[in-house]
C-alpha cells in the first residue's frame, strides 16, 4: 500500500492560514489502512485544527467527510456537493489523492495533509516498511522475493558492498542489509549459484527516470 | 598470468613482470589549491608503483579524482583515478573514463561509493545507476570491444587497466570469495583489499580464493594502513563498518606508551607486509596511511620495498 | 487565578476506577467536585478522538483511569490505551496546551483512598496549570478583565 505521514502540525496551520471553512477529506483507501489518513485520523485532525485555531481567536468551520477513494474520478465525485460550501480543501489522502482532487475542484485550493512517503507494508500493526520502488522492472526472482532496489539504500544489483555489517546496512544498525537477506533466502532455497550469475545493468526506463508513466488495459477501451 | 599488457600501466607492467607491487593513496583536498595535491606527492613520490586519488571519499566533497590525477601526473607520478557509483550516471562515468584516459590516465579503480548519509551532503540525491560490478563490466567494453554501453563505436578507445576494492572483513563472510569471483566475471584484473590486521581471517579467505583458483585470474593486493595512536586503532575497531581489528592488536597498541605508539603502528604495519609477502596468491600491497602520507615512504623502505623497480 | 475552579473529565472503566470511585463514596472520602466521571466499559474502549474532544469542549484536564497492568477486566484494555493516552499528549501539545493536562492512572477497585488521592492531585495540578485556553468561561473572564 502507500504510505504516508501525517505533516507537521505547523505547517497545516499555516496551509489553512487565511481560510475560514475548510472540508477535511479523509480516504478510505491506503492511508486508512496504514493509520494515516482514514475516517478516525480525518477526526483527530479535525479536533485538532479547530482546538488550534480556538486557541488563537481565529476560529475555523470544518466540514469531515471521508469517500472510498480519492484516486478514481467517481469517488472524489461524491465530495462535489461540499466542496462549493467551503474555501479550500485538505485532502488526507496521498499525493495522488490530492491531486485528483485539485483537477476536479478547479475552483477551489485543495492541500495536502500528509507527506507521501513510500510503498510498502505492515509488519506488525502501526508499523510500515518500505519494500518497493515501483521501477517497472521487477526482479524479484532472481533475488529470492527479495528487492535490492528497494531495500538496498545502494540499489546494488549485485550486492552487498563492503559497508555490510552483521546483517545490517552502514547507513542504520537497524536497517536490514538487503543482500545479506537475499544470501540467506537464496541459500534456504537452495539457489546459491543464481548469486555468482552477474546481474545486467538496469533499464530505467520502465522507472520514474523514462518520464512519468501510465498503464492500460485495452480491453477496456471503448 | 599472462605477462602481455594491455595498457600502458606502470601498475600493469610491475604486476606482470612478477614483482611485488606496492600502491599508495592520496586524498585529495577539499579546495580548489593544486598546490595541495603537490604537497602530498612530493611526500609519496618514487615510494610505490602507482597511487589511488581517492573520488569524494565518505561522501564528502573534495577536489575531483581526475582533476588530482592530473596535477599528480605533472609531478611525474602514476594515478589510479577511483570512480564511485554514487555520483555519476552511465552518461558521465563513460565520459569520465575517456576524459581520464584522455588525460593519460592509465588505471582506474572501480567502486560502489559510501553512502551520503557519512558525508558532508546527506540531502543529496544518489545516482547508483550502475553499481561497481557493472562499472568494471564497462570500462573493459569500452576497452576491449570499443563500445560505449548503448552499443555505439568508440573512435579512440580509452585504455585503462582495472581494478576494484575487496573487502575479505564485511559480512557475510561467506560470500566474500564469490564475491571477488563475480568481479573476475565482470572483467577486474586487479583488486585491492580492505587494511589487513585479522591476519588469520585474511588468511582463511586467501585460502578460499587460491583453493577456487582466483587468484590466477586477478592480481590481489594487501591493504595495509598503520596505527598513529591507540586512539586510533580502537575508532577503526569500534566506527568503521567492514573492519576486523583484533584484541591482541588493541592490547598491543594500548600496551605501547603514548610517545612510542606511532612507531608501533608502523612496525605492526611493516609485520603484516613482511607477512603478505609470504601467503600464496598475493601479488602487492596497498599502503593507505589516511592523513599520514609522509609514512608511506619509510614503511615502504622498512618492509624491503625500496626502491622501486624499473620496467 | 485565585478562584478558577477547574473542569476535569475523568474517563474511568467500569470494573475498576468507577468501583474505586463508589468505594471513595460510601467511605465518605472528601475528593474535589471538579471531576466529572465517564464510565467505560475499558479504558481500551478510548481512542484520542475521546480525549480530544473533551479539550475542544473546554475542559481544562482529562484523566484517564483504568485497572492495575496485569490485571485489566479485559486482559489488555488498560495496556492498548497507554499508548494512545501517551500519543495523545503530543497531539494536545501540537496544538499549544500543556501535555500534562492529560494523564493515566492506574488502580484496582479497592483502592478508593487512590481515587479520592487521583482526583486531589489531579485538581491541584490542573489548578496551577491554570484555565485552558479553551474554556470559553475563563477566556469571557479575562477578556472583560482586559
Amino acid at each position: 500500500m502507500v504510505i504516508g505521514e501525517r505533516k507537521p502540525f505547523d505547517e497545516i496551520i499555516m496551509m489553512l492560514g487565511g481560510h475560514k471553512k475548510v472540508l477535511v477529506l479523509g480516504c478510505g483507501g491506503c492511508v486508512t489502512v496504514c493509520l494515516t489518513g482514514g475516517r478516525d485520523e480525518a477526526r483527530v485532525l479535525s479536533s485538532q485544527i479547530k482546538m488550534a485555531r480556538d486557541k488563537d481567536g481565529n476560529p475555523i468551520e470544518i466540514i469531515e467527510e471521508t469517500v472510498e477513494r480519492q484516486c478514481d474520478p467517481e469517488y472524489i465525485e461524491q465530495a462535489a456537493p461540499i466542496v462549493p460550501e467551503v474555501d479550500a480543501v485538505l485532502s488526507m489522502a496521498c499525493g495522488v489523492g490530492v491531486q485528483y482532487m485539485a483537477e476536479r475542484y478547479k475552483d477551489t485550493p485543495v492541500y495536502p495533509a500528509l507527506n507521501t512517503t513510500f510503498v510498502g507494508g505492515s509488519t506488525k500493526e502501526g508499523f510500515y516498511v518500505e519494500k518497493c520502488q515501483t521501477c517497472g522492472a521487477c526482479k524479484l526472482y532472481y533475488t529470492g522475493g527479495i528487492c535490492p532496489i528497494a531495500r538496498c539504500s545502494k540499489s546494488l544489483l549485485n550486492g552487498p558492498c563492503g559497508g555490510s555489517t552483521k546483517g545490517k546496512c552502514e547507513i542504520d544498525p537497524e536497517v536490514d542489509c538487503a543482500w545479506q537477506l537475499i544470501v540467506d533466502r537464496l541459500e534456504s532455497l537452495n539457489l546459491m549459484d543464481r548469486y555468482e550469475d552477474l546481474m545486467e545493468i538496469n533499464d530505467w526506463r520502465p522507472n520514474r527516470d523514462g518520464g512519468p508513466r501510465k498503464m492500460v488495459r485495452e480491453d477496456f477501451q471503448r | 598470468m599472462s605477462a602481455e599488457c594491455k595498457t600502458e600501466s606502470r601498475l600493469e607492467k610491475v604486476l606482470r613482470a612478477g614483482h611485488f607491487a606496492v600502491t599508495g593513496e592520496c586524498g585529495p583536498p577539499r579546495g580548489s589549491d593544486a598546490e595541495a595535491v603537490r604537497k602530498k606527492c612530493l611526500l609519496l613520490k618514487d615510494k610505490a608503483d602507482a597511487f589511488n586519488i581517492t573520488d569524494n571519499q565518505t561522501s564528502v566533497v573534495r577536489m575531483s579524482s581526475i582533476a588530482s590525477a592530473v596535477i599528480m601526473m605533472q609531478e611525474g607520478m602514476e594515478p589510479v583515478m577511483q570512480m564511485v557509483c554514487r555520483d555519476r550516471n552511465r552518461i558521465a562515468i563513460q565520459s569520465d573514463i575517456l576524459g581520464g584516459a584522455a588525460l593519460g590516465i592509465k588505471t582506474m579503480l572501480c567502486l560502489s561509493g559510501d553512502h551520503q548519509k557519512f558525508g558532508d551532503h546527506p540531502q543529496a540525491k544518489n545516482v547508483f545507476d550502475i553499481d561497481s560490478m557493472q562499472l568494471i563490466q564497462t570500462v573493459r567494453r569500452m576497452r576491449d570491444e570499443g563500445k560505449f554501453l548503448g552499443g555505439d563505436d568508440i573512435k579512440g578507445v580509452p585504455k585503462l587497466f582495472v581494478g576494484a576494492a575487496a573487502n575479505p572483513f564485511a559480512d557475510p563472510f561467506e560470500i566474500r570469495v564469490p564475491r571477488l569471483a563475480k568481479k573476475v566475471a565482470a572483467g577486474v584484473e586487479f583488486v585491492q583489499t580492505q587494511c589487513i590486521f585479522n591476519m588469520e581471517k585474511f588468511g582463511e579467505w586467501m585460502k578460499r580464493v587460491v583453493d577456487r583458483g582466483l587468484h590466477e585470474k586477478v592480481f590481489i593486493l594487501g591493504g595495509v594502513t598503520p596505527f598513529k595512536s591507540f586512539g586510533m586503532a580502537r575508532y577503526m575497531a569500534k566506527n568503521v563498518p567492514g573492519m576486523d581489528v583484533p584484541d591482541e592488536l588493541l592490547a598491543r597498541m594500548k600496551a605501547t606508551p603514548k610517545e612510542n605508539q606511532a612507531e608501533e603502528g608502523i612496525k605492526i604495519a611493516v609485520e603484516t607486509i613482511q607477512q603478505l609477502r609470504e601467503l600464496k596468491g598475493i601479488s602487492g600491497v596497498h599502503i593507505m596511511a589516511i592523513e599520514w602520507e609522509e609514512k608511506v615512504g619509510e614503511i615502504a623502505e622498512k618492509a624491503g620495498l625500496l626502491p622501486r623497480p624499473s620496467v | 487565578m485565585a478562584d478558577f475552579e477547574p473542569t476535569i473529565v475523568a474517563f474511568c472503566c467500569h470494573y475498576c476506577a468507577y468501583g474505586a470511585a463508589d468505594l471513595a463514596g460510601s467511605m465518605r472520602l472528601e475528593y474535589p467536585t471538579n471531576i466529572r466521571i465517564i464510565r467505560l466499559p475499558c479504558t481500551g474502549k478510548i481512542t484520542p478522538v475521546f480525549l480530544l474532544r473533551a479539550f475542544e469542549k473546554g475542559a481544562d484536564g482529562v484523566y484517564v483511569a483504568g485497572c492495575l497492568e496485569g490485571d485489566c477486566h479485559f486482559i489488555q484494555g488498560n495496556l492498548v490505551a497507554k499508548p494512545r493516552v501517551n500519543y495523545t499528549k503530543k497531539l494536545i501539545q501540537e496544538v499549544g496546551l500543556e501535555p500534562e493536562r492529560l494523564e493515566m492512572f492506574n488502580m484496582s477497585a479497592a483502592m478508593g483512598p487512590r481515587f479520592a488521592e487521583v482526583a486531589r492531585e489531579f485538581t491541584e495540578r490542573i489548578k496551577g496549570l491554570g484555565p485552558s485556553p479553551l474554556n470559553k468561561k475563563y477566556r469571557k473572564i479575562s477578556e472583560q478583565a482586559a
